[in-house]
């Protein structure tokens, strides 16, 4: 079908430069599909080990979706304290953008660079969907390319995803606009407040539930408005990022 | 060897759906009876020798750390395992 190829997204010019991090735990599975859409939104993808406390000098890290050491104890809580995690903490609290896919996002939570947890799905089944987000936050490092109110869909894949918090740390990251993401239309695991992603006061690590690296290439992705699997709408995750390293 | 038993259970205020699942699966098997079900997790840590005050001191650490996440989660009991039958 040509007119999949010819919509394929194409890297963009003069971000090459940018190197950006996907770590890879025991039993992450969206590592690739990370690199791929870093690659494809133009910066080149550099692979992170857990065991290696060295961040190889990346201007930005994603840590990617799956089941890091089989989400034994809780989800996220075993990477919490591997070696990269260490240098990560250190190097997000000094600004260094950093972006929660998922897994990622338990383990943000874990290590506490973002408030509140993960518990199972309300419904207690593993769900698998293409879900409409609402942006609410597009002062991020992850998100200044779209646009406010803007809605995107993305496919949405997990077990423990429903986000919870005390009531006060709620009303906090609602009052402060840190409620990055939230779910539009239906809500798929029970989360606090419809929260799908959040940030911290910075604005440098956005963490969320639904999977932004499988929407990044026509082909590839959820249904979008010019026919089947035509939807991109992750792809800004990545261009946001690399325009602020750019930029 | 000593052990110490710890044990941690999902705050009252945070749904289960763990324990949902085991009090509506109870029914089907006659027991009728139980109103409510929460399932909960125990850690069993085994040390070298007697537990002490030190290794009783040290599992509590590593249960507010590591064992348990105080937004979910709260610790009911950190105890020598020969301290209760």
């Amino acid at each position: 079908m040509t007119a999949v190829t010819a919509d394929r997204a194409q890297p963009a010019t003069g971000a090459a430069g940018a190197r950006i991090g996907v770590v890879t735990f025991p039993g992450t599975l969206d590592d690739r599909d990370a690199a791929r859409a870093v690659r494809l939104a133009g910066a080149t993808p550099v692979p992170l080990w857990h065991a290696d406390a060295d961040l190889q000098g990346v201007d930005a890290v994603v840590l990617p979706g799956g089941f890091s050491y089989g989400d034994y104890l809780r989800a996220g809580a075993i990477s919490r304290f591997a070696p990269v995690m260490d240098v990560l903490v250190d190097a997000a609290r000094g600004g260094l953008p950093v972006l929660g896919i998922c897994n990622g996002f338990q383990v943000l939570c874990e290590a506490h660079l973002l408030p509140g947890a993960m518990i199972k799905n309300d419904h207690r089944t593993f769900i698998c969907r293409e879900q409409v987000l609402t942006v609410e936050n597009i002062d991020t490092v992850w998100t200044r390319d779209y646009q406010a109110g803007e809605q995107i869909t993305i496919p949405l894949k997990n077990q423990d995803g429903q986000y919870v918090a005390d009531p006060h740390v709620l009303d906090e990251l609602e009052a402060e606009g840190r409620v990055v993401f939230r779910y539009a239309g239906w809500n798929p695991n029970g989360s606090r407040r419809d929260i799908a992603g959040i940030t911290n006061a910075a604005g440098n690590v956005v963490g969320l539930m639904p999977h932004p690296e499988h929407a990044v290439e026509s082909g590839f992705g959820p249904d979008g408005a010019r026919g089947p699997r035509t939807g991109t709408d992750g792809l800004r995750f990545f261009t946001s990022v690399i325009s602020t390293l750019v930029g | 060897m000593g052990r110490v038993v710890v044990d941690v259970m999902p705050k009252p205020e945070i749904l289960d759906p763990q324990g949902k699942a085991v009090a509506a699966a109870l029914p089907r098997l006659g027991f009728t009876g139980f109103t409510g079900v929460r399932q909960g997790k125990r850690f069993e840590l085994e040390v070298d020798g007697d537990v002490t005050e030190e290794v009783l001191e040290a599992a509590r650490r590593a249960a507010e750390t590591l064992l348990s996440n105080p937004v979910i989660e709260d610790v009911i009991r950190v105890a020598d395992a020969q301290d209760r039958a």
